[in-house]
């Protein structure tokens, strides 16, 4: 049976519009738990939006001595450092705050030489470095970014369909958005600029799909003129839901092979698009168009007139 | 739609003929690249600092200092104008931004206004004086700098301090470093390769600001241990540790602007490192006279508000050289010649952010992404010909000449590939074959409406168009935004995904539509193979 899409019944009847109001319960109940989750035990954030320093060090042959490394930067009076091996025993990140008022760029400099003086052989492979202004900068521009790319989103289907579709579209992409900060709290990563590149991608992805879903209603609605918008949704989502399963399948793949093989940076960012594909998918179904049966659209035939403007009263 | 116009043809084989030639520099060792004939491109992808490694240094110009050394400069231009106009005053010092001073003779308000106003400050670029000079009650006078004053300082700051900074970088050997404005008052400073990035900031970061200042011998150390000293004298400490402060005259002699030349030496008598220097004309009658009248005393050789060594004058230095011997390293005497050479910033740079990536870590970053992007690509390519066999493999053919088009088009533009920069081309490929799966997915369905063959593949790309636009609309909307967060790595991001979007959508539709025109002509089949 080769090519598999033949496998693939192309005239499925899945009922689900029926099992919305199921889903619409779980994703509320996903929603909440991000919501609390923002605030206990709250999101890890990575220096770019916290600020601070990390380093990376290697110390060649021999494994890191993390006593001694923090025995050196006890005297340098930087609060809360963390030390910890990582991968191999020879290779270690420290963590640290900038004391407030002094520099970054000096205070990584300081905290280097204490460091090489005191383990003699070191090699730093990475530093990183994000002062309080330049952090409270990108975090602003983060949030900034991503209600621009949802209201972006909202004139754009508000354009080429309607207002209702809008709404539905952008309900979605609030639910994917929130779901998939719900797994960057649940696993713990550490929130970082490339993840909100990862959240303004799932934006893109999550559109995409309901788009051809919503492609697939405005063509039957047409075609179907005395059909319930219900079951008018339920068609076109078993329409297209070999394009829906494939492309998904396609996408997961491919990420697949960057998480496990992308290396520990790319990592994060891999996992949130992945879960990030499989949730858009879900609420192109399940949350924007169920949103437009809760609304109501208007067909073609009350388009026909539109209203008409009101006279100037005295 | 699938009719093969030779434009079409010809579209498809140059794209991919531009893929191949700009793709191939990449691929070929750098040797190879070198020997290729003029005519074909040598361009390679430009890698971010993330992975061929390299430092990126975000500076900002301590506006606080830059204010403050100005009000103090201004200060010590009203107490000379005030002192050459023989009026006498009190109080002269700064509150807040302003400096007020209180003019003793009643009589004398009007002139040291008009004084003052006529003289004080420069102008700036609209012509206007950047100093307002008013008049307060009780016979005061309050000057201070126009709000746009600062601004202008902080640009013509920033302006010097890149060329400051360019001379002492290139001074210092490292490797094409980039160096570029941010807003007003920040420099962004990217430098490849595998240079000391603390080195780097050293001599990024030091103001390098060398005064000769005479040394007030008249003041008593109880007074100095009070903190009573005369306003025209300031207290400096030394540069090397434990050393007692000392008390100069704010006035310097001769600064560091003239130098004409400064160089690491060794001292004849000790052997020890010294940096030996230069005055130009100015510089050096300056220094003559100055010496000449203050025999016997000593001056202070001050860096940045510190002073190194402080020789008593044992006769007029006439020739305008000398040397400054201040316990240096071989070392430290070479990077501050160095310094003194690429002249002094106008004010402090803060490094409020660095990131330093090893050599050895961003290679094996690219190793990781090569890696991930051939098993996307091959994951991507099995899995779509196991879909729709004959007509995946086209997708498949589509979405190489794809990413070949990529590839050449960021190494032809010098777009910069960074690590989050492979994941959007691992993305891009993946979402590219979306396009391929509705054209084919509507010819299925146009099948199964009763339409014959060829006349079901023609409408599924006619009738795919539109979805297939709306899709990727979405991508672009969410890159363009991307791409204006900032941040380099990002950006990257933001820009394979952009670039994709336009090389997907031309690949996707147009390749794929050429060979299925070409396998219909070619086999004149009854049924596709997808139905």
């Amino acid at each position: 049976m080769w090519p598999l899409i033949k496998l693939i019944p192309h005239d499925t009847k899945f009922p689900f519009v029926s099992l919305a109001r199921l889903f619409a319960t779980l994703s509320i109940i996903a929603v909440i738990a991000t919501v609390i989750g923002t605030f206990y035990p709250g999101l890890n954030l990575g220096i770019d939006f916290k600020g601070g320093t990390v380093l990376e060090l290697n110390t060649g042959a021999v494994p890191v001595d993390l006593g001694k490394v923090r025995g050196a930067l006890t005297n340098l009076h930087l609060g809360d450092v963390q030390v910890q091996t990582f991968g191999q025993p020879n290779d270690a990140v420290v963590r640290f705050q900038t004391p407030a008022g002094s520099s970054p760029g000096a205070v990584v400099t300081r905290v280097k030489g204490a460091i090489t003086q005191t383990l003699g052989q070191v090699t730093f492979s990475r530093t990183d470095v994000v002062g309080p202004e330049v952090s409270g900068e990108l975090k602003a521009k983060g949030v900034e970014a991503l209600l621009a790319a949802v209201g972006l989103m909202l004139l754009y289907i508000w354009f080429r369909f309607e207002l209702q579709f809008g709404l539905g579209a952008v309900v979605a992409l609030f639910h994917d958005l929130t779901l998939s900060f719900g797994l960057i709290l649940l696993l713990r990563l550490e929130f970082s600029l490339n993840l909100i590149a990862a959240l303004l991608t799932i934006i893109g992805y999550s559109m995409n799909d309901t788009v051809v879903v919503f492609d697939r209603l405005r063509e039957n609605r047409r075609k179907f003129k005395r059909m319930p918008l219900r079951d008018l949704i339920d068609l076109s989502v078993n329409e297209t839901l070999s394009r829906t399963i494939i492309t998904g399948l396609t996408a997961l793949l491919a990420l697949s092979g960057l998480a496990i093989f992308g290396g520990e940076s790319l990592r994060p960012l891999s996992i949130v698009l992945l879960f990030g594909i499989v949730i858009g998918t879900y609420s192109s179904i399940y949350v924007a168009s169920p949103i437009i049966l809760l609304w109501g659209a208007k067909r073609d035939d009350e388009e026909a007139k539109p209203i008409a403007p009101q006279p100037a009263r005295p | 739609m699938l009719t093969l116009s030779r434009w079409k043809v010809f579209l498809v084989i140059a794209s991919a003929v531009f893929g191949v030639l700009f793709t191939l520099p990449n691929l070929l060792p750098q040797s190879v690249v070198d020997s290729l004939p003029a005519f074909m491109p040598h361009d390679r992808l430009n890698l971010g600092l993330d992975l061929q490694g390299g430092s990126y240094l975000l500076e900002e110009v301590d506006t606080g200092a830059l204010r403050k050394e100005r009000l103090t400069n201004l200060t010590e231009d009203v107490r000379t104008k005030l002192r050459t106009e023989q009026i006498a005053f009190t109080e002269l010092g700064l509150v807040g931004d302003q400096i007020m001073a209180r003019i003793t003779n009643p009589a004398q308000v009007d002139a040291a206004f008009k004084a003052l106003s006529n003289s004080l400050g420069g102008r700036l670029r609209s012509g206007a004086r950047d100093v307002t000079v008013e008049r307060r009650p009780d016979q005061h006078i309050a000057i201070a700098f126009v709000p746009q004053a600062s601004d202008a300082a902080a640009e013509d700051a920033v302006t010097t301090s890149i060329e400051t900074i360019r001379r002492r970088i290139d001074a210092l050997g490292a490797k094409e470093p980039v160096i570029t404005r941010q807003g007003t008052s920040r420099i962004v400073i990217e430098a490849p390769g595998e240079s000391d990035p603390e080195k780097l900031k050293a001599i990024i970061g030091k103001t390098a600001k060398l005064t000769f200042q005479m040394v007030d011998t008249t003041v008593p150390p109880d007074d100095l241990a009070a903190g009573r000293i005369p306003a025209e004298d300031e207290v400096l400490q030394s540069d090397t540790p434990g050393a007692p402060p000392m008390i100069v005259k704010r006035r310097s002699v001769v600064t560091g602007e003239m130098l004409t030349k400064a160089s690491a030496g060794h001292d004849p008598n000790t052997n020890s490192p010294d940096v030996d220097f230069s005055f130009n004309g100015i510089g050096t009658q300056r220094f003559a006279e100055v010496t000449s009248q203050n025999v016997g005393k000593p001056f202070a050789i001050v860096l940045d508000k510190k002073y190194i060594e402080a020789p008593r004058i044992n006769s007029a230095i006439v020739g305008g050289s000398g040397q400054i011997t201040g316990g240096f390293t071989e070392e430290s005497a070479h990077d501050l010649a160095l310094l003194l050479n690429s002249g002094a910033l106008p004010a402090p740079l803060n490094a409020i952010e660095q990131h330093t990536v090893g050599a050895e870590l961003g290679a094996d970053a690219v190793r990781a992404g090569q890696i991930s992007v051939m098993i996307g690509a091959a994951l991507i390519f099995a899995f779509i010909i196991l879909a729709y066999g004959l007509f995946g493999g086209f997708a498949a053919i589509a979405l190489i000449v794809n990413g070949l088009m990529i590839v050449g088009a960021m190494s032809l533009s010098h777009a910069t590939l960074t690590l989050p920069g492979i994941a959007g081309l691992v993305l891009t490929l993946a979402v590219a074959v979306d396009a391929n799966v509705l054209i084919y997915e509507r010819m299925r369905d146009e099948v199964r409406g009763g339409r014959p063959a060829m006349s079901a593949a023609d409408a599924g790309f006619r009738r795919a168009l539109t979805t297939i636009i709306d899709a990727n609309a979405t991508t672009v909307v969410a890159a363009v935004i991307m791409f204006n967060l900032g941040a380099g790595p990002v950006k990257g991001f933001a820009l394979t995904l952009l670039i994709g979007v336009f090389t997907s959508l031309f690949t996707a539709i147009l390749i794929t539509q050429v060979l299925i025109g070409w396998w219909f002509r070619a086999f004149r089949p009854k049924t596709l193979p997808i139905s």
